[in-house]
């Protein structure tokens, strides 16, 4: 809900202001990661919620496994819009709601890497 | 000669030792698991008062695991994601034996006469049939399906009357009827192009008729196992006509008796509502919205309440539809992602996991009350010895 306005709100931002466009609100960090705080809610959804159909582990599910091997050969632009689009046909929905473009890339390079475990 | 008061302190002493050599005996009757998904342990619970007795550690990932009591009511199954069956002696509160049977598992199902545990796979796709005491491997049965070269996911299995089991093909689009009376030579009768991709199955409380519910399009298919001659039929076809889908953020489960009555209540794909189908004409009667998109929806033993919790990112809530009004009447907040409901037995209390908040909250069925809130680790599943005695548990 958040997403389409926050991108809306972005390409207005860029015509008059083109230095905000990379500075949403939960964010921080000159590399463009989420703030602490945000990543390890990410991680957190990634694991748990995601989890539900591609493991915890990640391994797979009824959703296709996200380890780095699985994902490596994959270009990154297609799994960013993937999370954030969905895959239509298949079960995958779309996840833009509750992420930025830039937290799904983040999303995707940790998948790519090996993805962090949550911190208890 | 001994006094009267040594002699009855030498008794008192020997009471005291018997006492402190035996375990207390007790039934299971009112014993439950609740399964901690991230820790790979699940918690004994009992449902008399309300506790947790104690835990067992070292079942391996249990994302996403479920569970099936032997006859006994004494021992329960366990299936985890890394393919791991571990069976587990509830008054023990052991481990009994583990073995990792597949790559990736999602759940399974004991016989009516509870001689076999059958786990049902993704990787590799199909169903294992085990003796029930020792888990020795009775038969394989992969779920090869086009040119025989492609193995299904499988979901949705449930045991039915007759020593079979029924489930469900999500690749395939297949569901398939296994006879194990002779477990090591199983007869499986296939039906085909049910639907676009089964996504969960249930049988009815009479063990009549098999439901698999479709993600790939509205609607569900039915096979009357009492006549299975006619095929799979289509019911609710086209339930979402015209409709935009909403995103579906975790797959709904058609596990739990859904059947209150003559009323099926089923979840809606891609809907935030609560599909009601008579189940002697298996028409659409109703449909009742909900707050979220539905992922359990289970009637209390009585059928007079059904209960109905979400899919991310609506899991903070559950809703309670009134048999009799066809409506929601209560909305509770039980914490952070709740995962599962159990009902007690008779249904006067209903235990719900809230993943996020790490507790396990008990409310009272009549008044909404909260009766107690126990600690416990990503609770998910809630399976309570009751089941031990049901059909499709």
């Amino acid at each position: 809900m958040m997403n389409i306005k926050t991108i809306f709100g972005q390409t207005l931002a860029a015509l008059f202001c083109l230095p905000c466009l990379h500075i949403p609100a939960a964010w921080a960090g000159d590399e463009g990661d989420p703030a602490p705080a945000r990543a390890r809610e990410l991680v957190r959804m990634v694991r748990q919620d995601c989890g539900s159909c591609h493991g915890l582990t990640l391994k797979g599910g009824l959703g296709p496994p996200l380890l780095p091997e699985t994902l490596r050969d994959k270009p990154l632009e297609s799994l960013r819009y993937t999370v954030l689009l969905g895959r239509p046909g298949t079960p995958m929905p779309p996840w833009n709601a509750f992420m930025t473009e830039a937290e799904a890339d983040w999303i995707v390079r940790q998948l790519v890497q090996g993805f962090p475990a949550e911190s208890r | 000669m001994k006094s009267p008061i040594a002699l009855f302190a030498a008794l008192f002493a020997a009471f005291l030792l018997s006492a402190c050599a035996a375990p207390a005996l007790r039934g299971t009757g009112d014993l439950g698991i609740v399964i901690e998904r991230a820790s790979g342990s699940l918690a004994v619970v009992d449902t008399s008062a309300r506790a947790i007795l104690g835990r067992v550690e070292g079942l391996g990932d249990l994302s996403h695991a479920s569970a099936v009591y032997g006859r006994d009511g004494r021992h329960v199954y366990v299936f985890g994601r890394d393919g791991g069956l571990t069976k587990v002696d509830l008054l023990e509160q052991k481990i009994v034996k583990r073995i990792i049977q597949a790559g990736n598992s999602i759940g399974g199902a004991v016989s009516q006469d509870g001689r076999l545990v059958v786990a049902q796979n993704y990787e590799p796709g199909g169903i294992k049939v085990f003796d029930a005491g020792t888990l020795e491997l009775l038969a394989d049965i992969p779920a090869a399906f086009g040119d025989g070269g492609r193995f299904s996911k499988v979901v949705g299995l449930a045991d039915v009357p007759g020593n079979r089991f029924a489930y469900a093909l999500f690749d395939a689009g297949e569901i398939w009827v296994v006879d194990l009376d002779e477990p090591r030579a199983p007869k499986v009768t296939k039906f085909r192009d049910i639907g676009s991709q089964p996504y969960d199955g249930l049988v009815t409380p009479d063990g009549r008729y098999y439901i698999a519910g479709l993600f790939g399009e509205d609607g569900l298919a039915l096979v009357d196992l009492w006549r299975p001659e006619q095929g799979a039929r289509k019911i609710l076809s086209g339930y979402g006509k015209g409709q935009e889908k909403l995103p579906v953020f975790k797959m709904p489960h058609l596990r739990g008796w859904a059947v209150a009555g003559r009323r099926a209540y089923l979840p809606a794909i891609g809907k935030h509502e609560v599909l009601v189908v008579d189940t002697e004409t298996w028409q659409e009667v109703g449909r009742i919205p909900v707050k979220g998109q539905p992922v359990f929806v289970m009637a209390r033993p009585d059928g007079r309440q059904i209960w109905v919790n979400f899919a991310f990112p609506d899991y903070g809530q559950v809703q309670v539809i009134d048999a009799l009004e066809q409506k929601v009447t209560q909305t509770l907040a039980p914490g952070k992602a709740v995962l599962h409901m159990e009902f007690t037995p008779r249904g006067e209390n209903v235990w719900i996991s809230a993943r996020d908040d790490n507790r396990v909250v008990v409310y009272d069925t009549a008044s909404f009350a909260t009766l107690a809130e126990l600690p416990a680790p990503s609770p998910s599943g809630i399976f309570f010895t009751s089941r031990a005695g049901r059909i499709g548990f």
